[in-house]
């Protein structure tokens, strides 16, 4: 029984179709022309409880917006959203004590006041007594590597401080579902890993649903099994991130260098011979055959060095951006 | 197992001591706000007794009896100062940052949130100086202290914070649309000079005015007269009405404009 389940949600945005300058703002003031953007169409997936499922797309690609509608922010155009059995855009407070939504670029913490301070709102909103949450603020902060931190103001935290106590006070309710639009947005590579690291230790310890974007692709390869590419509103991508890369790049480019030279033909039955360059060997050889024909070649040839090296993930998802499909 | 106290209670204890805790960081604030007050009730009194330098009465209403009504107007100022501007003045920074959003995902109600995250202690001085004017003034003027008495004050008090607040937050509320709405709920505040004096001093077609179209009689003049001990049953459950439908319009319009809200950055 999934725990997210999207059919055919499509959303419009109605946007103000404006000259520039102040010609343009006059015209408009006198005759507004309004355009309909799609920004998210047809998107339908399903997502099972304890699953890590990353949102890939480019800015614009309607990433937000779908979260957003997973969460009851924004009111589907059309198609239908249920989220632990609820429909989102009802906002009841039984669904909103089971989600928590935290953005990289938006915060929730009380800027003069030290974290802690935060925390103690956010458990009287959500109606968690005292103890149970000194419990559960002492539980995630040990988790989150966080001590005096939370007794200072959050003004005067870290960029990845700051983060890791949003997570905190977002977390306090334990949802069983997390929304997480860009969480490591700005954050330099330590950080990153911290708050990675969190969230699948989080992830293990409840078995909590996790939904995120990330623009750093180091996000989803270290959080997400499975991820959904998003373009221009819509999906055209579901499964995981393996049987992505395979897809898009089947064979594997493997790199020798010879002691002794050797012929074209000799490499017959090795994938594809890409290059012979004196010593230097090229080939592309078949994902599923790799090993077995590398310890082949190995104990055929005398091999000097030899380097497999598979084309960056960020530019195969780029290359197919462009296209515009998987296929 | 002690019963868990009201979520809704025990959060503005939260909400109000976490924006003392923060407010305090600014100590300056509170000599301000004082002599903010003091002169701004210097202020009025000096017009008032000009007023009364020519007669006795104005409008029927003795000099004891128009300081309470400016007691009451004093009272409201504080508790706009204190609750009704912090809190609503931020809705236009939560729709241009979208920090909306994290009102609306939080399982209580957002209006509730909206109206009560903030309390500043500089309305505390008005709160106190108009409570004060109130006692004394209506103990110059001879109001009976009779329990049924000050609870229909109470009740007509409450109502006339009612009326207020939800004219405020109807303003507030269109920032929505439109950002810049906050100029509005300052021209509010403006007008709401206007219910320093006792409705019946002014103009018919003001009077008028200020009855039907801005609920300024209801404001300050009804509570005044019910502090003094002579409100019509009529006045009385007109107010109730005024301040049932306000609140109930400012809960639909808030719905309405929900509905609208898509945040500030898709």
């Amino acid at each position: 029984m999934p725990i997210v389940s999207v059919d055919e949600l499509s959303r419009t945005y109605r946007v103000a179709d404006r000259q520039p300058g102040l010609r343009g703002s006059v015209q408009h003031l006198l005759r507004r022309r309004h355009r309909d953007v799609v920004a998210v169409q047809g998107v339908s997936f399903a997502v099972e409880p304890g699953e890590i499922v990353g949102f890939l797309g480019p800015n614009g690609a309607g990433k937000t917006t779908t979260l957003k509608m997973l969460t009851g922010l924004i009111h589907p155009s059309s198609g239908s959203v249920q989220v632990a059995g609820w429909v989102p855009a009802r906002r009841q407070p039984r669904f909103l004590e089971q989600i928590t939504l935290v953005m990289g670029n938006k915060q929730q913490l009380i800027w003069d006041l030290p974290p802690l301070d935060s925390f103690r709102v956010n458990a009287a909103v959500y109606g968690i007594d005292d103890s149970e949450a000194k419990r559960r603020i002492h539980e995630l902060a040990d988790m989150l590597e966080l001590g005096d931190e939370l007794t200072r103001p959050v003004r005067k935290l870290s960029l990845g401080q700051r983060m890791k106590a949003e997570l905190l006070a977002a977390l306090l309710h334990r949802p069983a579902v997390l929304f997480l639009d860009e969480p490591t947005l700005g954050l330099d590579v330590n950080a990153q890993a911290r708050v990675r690291d969190f969230l699948a230790d989080y992830n293990r310890r409840y078995g909590a649903t996790v939904l995120l974007t990330s623009h750093y692709m180091g996000d989803i390869t270290a959080l997400c099994p499975r991820v959904l590419l998003i373009h221009q509103g819509r999906l055209f991508y579901d499964g995981s991130l393996e049987e992505l890369t395979t897809s898009l790049a089947p064979q594997r480019e493997v790199r020798l260098e010879l002691r002794h030279l050797a012929n074209a033909e000799e490499f017959q039955g090795y994938g594809e011979l890409e290059s012979l360059q004196g010593h230097q060997v090229r080939l592309l050889i078949p994902r599923e055959q790799l090993t077995q024909q590398v310890g082949e070649l190995l104990s055929r040839f005398d091999v000097l060095d030899l380097e497999v090296s598979d084309p960056p993930v960020e530019e195969l998802i780029g290359r197919l951006f462009r296209q515009g499909s998987v296929a | 197992m002690p019963m868990p106290r009201n979520r809704y209670w025990r959060s503005l204890g939260r909400f109000w001591a976490t924006s003392l805790a923060a407010e305090l960081e600014y100590q300056a604030n509170m000599a301000i706000e004082l002599l903010a007050v003091v002169g701004n009730l210097a202020g009025s009194l000096f017009v008032l007794a000009l007023l009364y330098g020519r007669s006795s009465r104005l409008g029927g209403w003795s000099w004891d009896e128009a300081l309470v009504v400016l007691g009451v107007y004093t009272l409201l100022d504080g508790l706009t100062s204190a609750v009704l501007q912090p809190n609503l003045s931020k809705i236009v920074s939560h729709v241009q940052n979208g920090t909306l959003d994290f009102v609306l995902l939080k399982p209580i109600d957002s209006q509730f949130w909206i109206s009560t995250r903030s309390f500043s202690p500089w309305g505390l001085p008005g709160l106190v100086a108009g409570a004060g004017l109130i006692l004394w003034a209506a103990n110059q003027a001879g109001a009976s202290w009779q329990a049924s008495h000050v609870a229909l004050t109470a009740l007509l008090l409450a109502s006339s914070a009612v009326i207020l607040y939800s004219l405020w937050f109807l303003l507030a509320a269109l920032s929505i649309w439109f950002v810049k709405v906050w100029n509005a709920t300052e021209v509010l505040r403006y007008v709401l000079v206007a219910g320093r004096y006792p409705v019946s001093a002014y103009p018919v077609g003001l009077r008028t005015l200020f009855t039907l179209v801005l609920p300024v009689a209801f404001l300050t003049t009804v509570p005044a007269e019910a502090i003094l001990g002579r409100v019509s049953a009529s006045w009385a459950l007109a107010s109730l009405g005024v301040a049932a439908a306000a609140l109930g319009l400012s809960r639909w319009f808030w719905q309405y404009a929900l509905r609208y809200y898509t945040s500030a950055s898709s």
